[in-house]
């Protein structure tokens, strides 16, 4: 009987430990799947951040090393330095990227460190219980927005493929989500150029995946592709933010 | 041969010598020199000097390139060891070596930029959040530094555990002439012979398909797994302490009054020992090398036959703690020192040595 379908090798058999409806595992799947069909499993390096993802080093049958909050760039950075030959990724959350580890992020994107970065945006704090995040909407209500955000006492979100665009050091940044089929296959995409484009040595590569957090966001699995598609697609648009191979700078064009 | 060097170029020339190519720092007053030699140096011989965006980021690369199983290191001065704090307590807690180097400058706050002595309680006891130790060793003289640097790395390597030397302002920025190891061709060979350095079977550097994936990590959310990890590196803590304790005994043996003083403090000690000397006082030098761990049996050795011991520290009194410790407190332990950036004369300890006499 023909296989059609199965694990990809770079996924452990590990049990996840995600809540049901949480995109975690579908990202977890492309990441292993773009591992997989470069063929470079042997000579990948994952960096696990702090958050509901901070296990991935069990899920990933790569080499993993797990970084401080807010570190994983420059960890990345350390192991690329070491071993240029390697294929270092992050896989990290919007807490980890965009708060606690904003100058890490900033930093190793201007360098353009030759590496992958994968960006969960879900909009909250998973792990903690649902916190407030750099990148959780105005008016969301979080444990730490009761009230919903005020913009004017907690400020705006962090648009990170916006503000990474603008870096000379930045090969690619894409902005996807994995609500459909036909999104997932985008991101698929996207998560292969992303480590393509590491192979080929033309630098930092980023790809901002919009999840979901049913679980804090308090809503069904199915409620919250619907949240997402109704607030934070409009508010993150999707899209190629910047493409060094086919000169799309910033503007977030439409795929 | 000897070259003139200036402790900070020579920290960072010894570092290259034991086969160190992966340097990372952020500028700081009085290490800077050591920086500003990395950036001159590396590039010339395929290394990586990388000035990073803070403390915090350097010692994560150091973190990751020691993670990939390459001699890794960073330098700073006082305020930047506590942001690197954070770093040090996740090498400890993921069994990672790395050779970090603090030239003390006086605190707390950003305190002063001259010599000081203040960090030692940081380097022994707490130099992040939790359970572990880190090798400190303390170099008194130009020379010292660039004998002690290869030392310090494989002992890192040999225990995977993060070591630090700390020197202060003093020390980093005087110059001395020194005489360096031989460029060794055969060195990453003798690495290797030596079970140091090259041959790491749990670095992630790649599984290449032959082995399990390795995991460096130092989270357990499971107490007993904790608990047992840190048990065993505590044992391992044991056998360090039981091997690797240094120290100096000078003019000890007939000693009744014993100055303790490590780094620039112990020259100032010295100095005056040698004073007491030609007024035919029975007075030594006890200097501590290994700070962490600390030689407690030189000192209980010494506690034998001495009245009283004066430890001489620029600082308000940290090391001093460790001498009553090690010796049960079973000879008077007095204490003298400066501190603020503030070295103290000869001629101060020597007052104080004579008032035990």
């Amino acid at each position: 009987m023909a296989t059609v379908f199965q694990k990809p090798k770079a996924l452990t058999s590990a049990p996840l430990h995600y809540c049901p409806g949480c995109t975690h595992g579908i990202v977890h799947r492309l990441v292993a799947q773009a591992i997989d069909e470069l063929g470079v499993e042997g000579r990948a390096v994952g960096v696990a951040s702090v958050g509901c993802s901070v296990m991935c080093y069990d899920y990933f049958a790569c080499d993993m090393v797990q970084a401080p909050h807010g570190r994983a760039q420059a960890v990345a950075t350390g192991l690329k330095r070491a071993k240029p030959e390697n294929v270092i990724f992050t896989y990290q959350g919007d807490g980890d990227l965009a708060a606690i580890g904003t100058a890490e992020t900033v930093h190793a994107a201007t360098r353009g460190e030759n590496i992958t970065v994968i960006f969960i945006n879900n909009a909250i704090y998973g792990m903690t219980g649902g916190q407030m995040a750099p990148t959780s909407l105005p008016g969301q209500i979080t444990q730490t927005t009761p009230y919903g955000r005020d913009t004017d006492t907690a400020g705006y979100p962090v648009k990170v493929c916006e503000l990474l665009s603008t870096l000379d050091g930045v090969a690619f940044a894409q902005r996807v989500t994995v609500d459909c089929v036909k999104n997932v296959n985008i991101a698929r995409k996207a998560i292969k150029k992303a480590f393509q484009n590491q192979l080929d040595g033309k630098g930092y590569s980023i790809v901002e995946v919009l999840s979901t957090c049913p679980t804090n966001w308090g809503l069904t699995p199915v409620e919250s592709l619907q949240w997402l598609r109704e607030n934070m697609i409009p508010y993150y648009p999707l899209g190629v933010y910047k493409d060094v191979d086919a000169g799309v700078k910033k503007g977030g064009a439409a795929q | 041969m000897k070259v003139l060097m200036k402790g900070n170029e020579a920290l960072g020339e010894a570092a290259i010598r034991a086969g160190c190519r992966h340097f990372f720092g952020y500028p700081i007053t009085p290490q800077t020199e050591l920086a500003a030699y990395m950036s001159k140096r590396m590039p010339k011989i395929g290394g990586t000097y990388l000035q990073a965006e803070s403390e915090l980021a350097a010692v994560n690369m150091v973190l990751g390139a020691s993670a990939a199983g390459v001699r890794a290191m960073t330098s700073s001065s006082s305020p930047g060891i506590s942001l690197k704090s954070e770093g040090i307590s996740y090498m400890a807690g993921s069994d990672l070596p790395a050779l970090i180097i603090n030239v003390q400058r006086g605190g707390p706050g950003l305190g002063g930029i001259q010599p000081s002595q203040a960090d030692y309680w940081q380097a022994t006891k707490a130099t992040g959040h939790g359970d572990f130790q880190i090798l400190v060793f303390a170099p008194s003289t130009v020379q010292e530094m660039v004998d002690l640097v290869s030392g310090a790395f494989d002992a890192a390597d040999r225990w995977r555990m993060p070591a630090m030397i700390l020197a202060d302002g003093m020390l980093g920025q005087m110059m001395e002439p020194v005489a360096l190891p031989e460029e060794d061709k055969s060195f990453q060979a003798g690495l290797e012979t030596r079970g140091l350095g090259a041959a790491k079977p749990w670095a992630a550097s790649g599984h290449q398909d032959k082995r399990e994936h390795n995991v460096i990590n130092s989270l357990y959310l499971t107490p007993d797994k904790l608990e047992n990890l840190v048990v065993e590196r505590y044992k391992r803590y044991e056998q360090v302490k039981a091997q690797e304790q240094r120290a100096e005994e000078y003019l000890c043996e007939d000693a009744d009054v014993i100055v303790v003083a490590y780094g620039a403090s112990s020259r100032v000690a010295r100095s005056a020992v040698n004073k007491a000397r030609e007024k035919g006082e029975k007075v030594g030098l006890l200097r501590p090398i290994t700070l962490w761990p600390f030689p407690a049996d030189a000192l209980r050795k010494a506690a034998g036959h001495a009245k009283a011991f004066l430890t001489v520290e620029m600082s308000m009194g940290q090391m001093v703690d460790d001498v009553k410790l090690a010796i049960d407190c079973k000879v008077p332990v007095h204490f003298f020192g400066r501190t603020g950036g503030i070295i103290p004369t000869p001629g101060e300890v020597l007052e104080r040595v004579e008032k035990l006499l």
